[in-house]
């Protein structure tokens, strides 16, 4: 379904990325493992188009997406839908606006059917009441469960989330994780950007993980949490790292 | 040595600005010419631009023309023409002042509003979400300003222009004792078709400046909530002295040709 080869991509003076390849079959969930600022987010944007690499390839649904022009990147976009870390629900429409945006958008079906594809998308999400309200009135966690409701609705076969459990308590956090699963019973392939370890050994098929723009591991949960690699043992449990170490994490990622 | 050197990455900074604005610019006007049109946008913001900016202008009209009137007065009292303040009025509001002091003030409550609106969505996503949804969001959200700009900004200013010709004949009517028709007559009389021309392309020229401005201060905004703030900033005065400029560059250009 996505085959990434060789990736480099340098933002500004920074290199973010640098010699990224994996790959995403159809049905699977992969998570993208990774501290703050390792460039786990900027491959999801690589992913969507919305970033053109330096370097290497990336193949989406066996279309070479780097060449492509913006209308027919548009095109190759309506087969994924992303969730994003703030949601990005528009303010300026309703909860069904938003939710129904990209098939009024395409004008294919009718609006009764939206409406009803609409409605199905809250229920699952458990948010149907609040179908008529405004994203302002929303919590943070309405808000992510409103953007996967946005991102069922559109039929989309490739789900991408960026970092779905982050600024959420735990309860609201466990009703992500259980949509994200619910989605993989039912076969729709999934990325997901985190960096937290509870939702990743939940949801994950295999597990990329990054460090500083590179792949330091991937394999399935089980090989993750048997690695015994120090950088892995220090992101999995950084009470092990001995003070200097978890200092040096700290300020690189401040930086 | 350092300071020639930030000369130099300012003089880049400043060829990259025209070069992204130019960008968007031609983005913008293709949008014009090929579907989706995002009409219920545009007529959205027609509403928003035009009916919305209705009061200010009418206010700034009404005020410019009774203190014309009131200044022309005193200028003109010493060679005994003072009834002719009319023409004074009329060519000043429909040659300069209704086109520029209109165009000052929807540049603020309009360029303003564009570029902060614009800026709150990229830096909360919402334009990568777009993007992400197969839409291209310059013309959804850029092409669809600049032809309400563009439509809207031409009727506000003729509408400032008509109240600042009739603020003047209050004045002129029930502080200065100027007879009605008389001040109506000349103040007819002095507008040519030229300075209607003139009226009309100073304001459309304005409109370009103020939606463009805005959205591209809105687009290219970096650096989270404070940087809507500064974008909102930059697109006002940008604005602001754009159309300070271009009024002197059309006015001289319509010079060039009598």
């Amino acid at each position: 379904m996505i085959v990434l080869e060789g990736v480099r991509l340098t933002l500004g003076d920074r290199q973010v990325l640098e010699g990224i390849s994996f790959q995403v079959q159809p049905g699977e969930t992969k998570v993208i493992l990774g501290g703050s600022g390792s460039g786990k987010t900027t491959i999801l944007r690589l992913i969507l188009g919305l970033f053109r690499p330096d370097r290497g390839s990336i193949r989406v649904a066996g279309e070479e997406i780097t060449v492509l022009r913006e209308q027919d990147l548009a095109q190759i976009r309506q087969n994924m839908a992303m969730v994003f870390q703030g949601a990005a629900l528009f303010d300026s429409l309703t909860v069904r606006e938003n939710v129904g945006y990209r098939l009024w958008e395409q004008g294919r079906l009718s609006d009764e059917v939206i409406e009803q594809k609409v409605r199905e998308s809250l229920q699952f999400v458990g948010l149907e009441d609040a179908i008529d309200k405004m994203p302002a009135d929303l919590s943070g966690g309405m808000r992510k469960r409103v953007g996967i409701a946005r991102a069922l609705a559109s039929g989309a076969k490739l789900l991408l989330y960026d970092e779905p459990t982050a600024g959420l308590d735990p309860i609201n956090g466990f009703t992500i994780c259980h949509l994200i699963l619910r989605l993989k019973t039912k076969g729709v392939t999934q990325v997901v950007v985190t960096h937290d370890l509870d939702i990743a050994f939940r949801v994950a098929d295999r597990i990329v993980m990054i460090q500083d723009g590179r792949i330091i591991f991937e394999g399935t949960p089980e090989e993750l949490g048997g690695s015994q690699d120090p950088a892995i043992r220090g992101f999995l449990d950084p009470s092990c790292l001995p003070p200097e170490a978890r200092e040096a994490w700290s300020s690189r990622d401040a930086g | 040595m350092t300071g020639s050197f930030d000369l130099k990455n300012t003089l880049i900074g400043y060829v990259l600005v025209v070069q992204e604005f130019t960008f968007l610019c031609s983005r913008a006007i293709a949008g014009l010419f090929r579907p989706p049109w995002y009409v219920r946008e545009m007529v959205l913001q027609i509403d928003r631009i035009g009916v919305g900016s209705l009061f200010i202008v009418v206010l700034t009209g009404m005020f410019t023309g009774m203190v014309l009137a009131l200044q022309g007065a005193v200028q003109l009292e010493p060679y005994g023409a003072s009834m002719y303040v009319s023409r004074l009025i009329s060519t000043s509001v429909v040659r300069e002042l209704g086109p520029v002091l209109a165009a000052l003030m929807i540049a603020g409550r309009v360029g303003s509003g564009i570029a902060s609106e614009i800026a709150s969505m990229q830096v909360t996503e919402q334009i990568d979400a777009l993007r992400a949804e197969g839409t291209d969001p310059i013309q959804k959200l850029v092409t669809t300003r600049l032809v309400a700009c563009l439509l809207m900004i031409p009727v506000l200013t003729i509408i400032a222009n008509g109240i600042a010709i009739f603020g003047g004949w209050l004045v002129a009517r029930l502080y200065l004792g100027i007879d009605s028709y008389f001040y109506w007559t000349w103040a007819f009389e002095a507008i040519r078709q030229r300075d209607i021309v003139l009226g009309l392309v100073k304001p459309t020229v304005f409109g370009f400046i103020i939606a463009m401005v805005g959205c591209y201060a809105g687009f290219y905004t970096k650096g989270g909530t404070v940087g809507v703030g500064v974008s909102t900033t930059q697109s006002m005065v940008s604005s602001s002295i754009l159309i300070l400029a271009s009024d002197f560059l059309l006015t001289k250009l319509f010079m060039a040709f009598p």
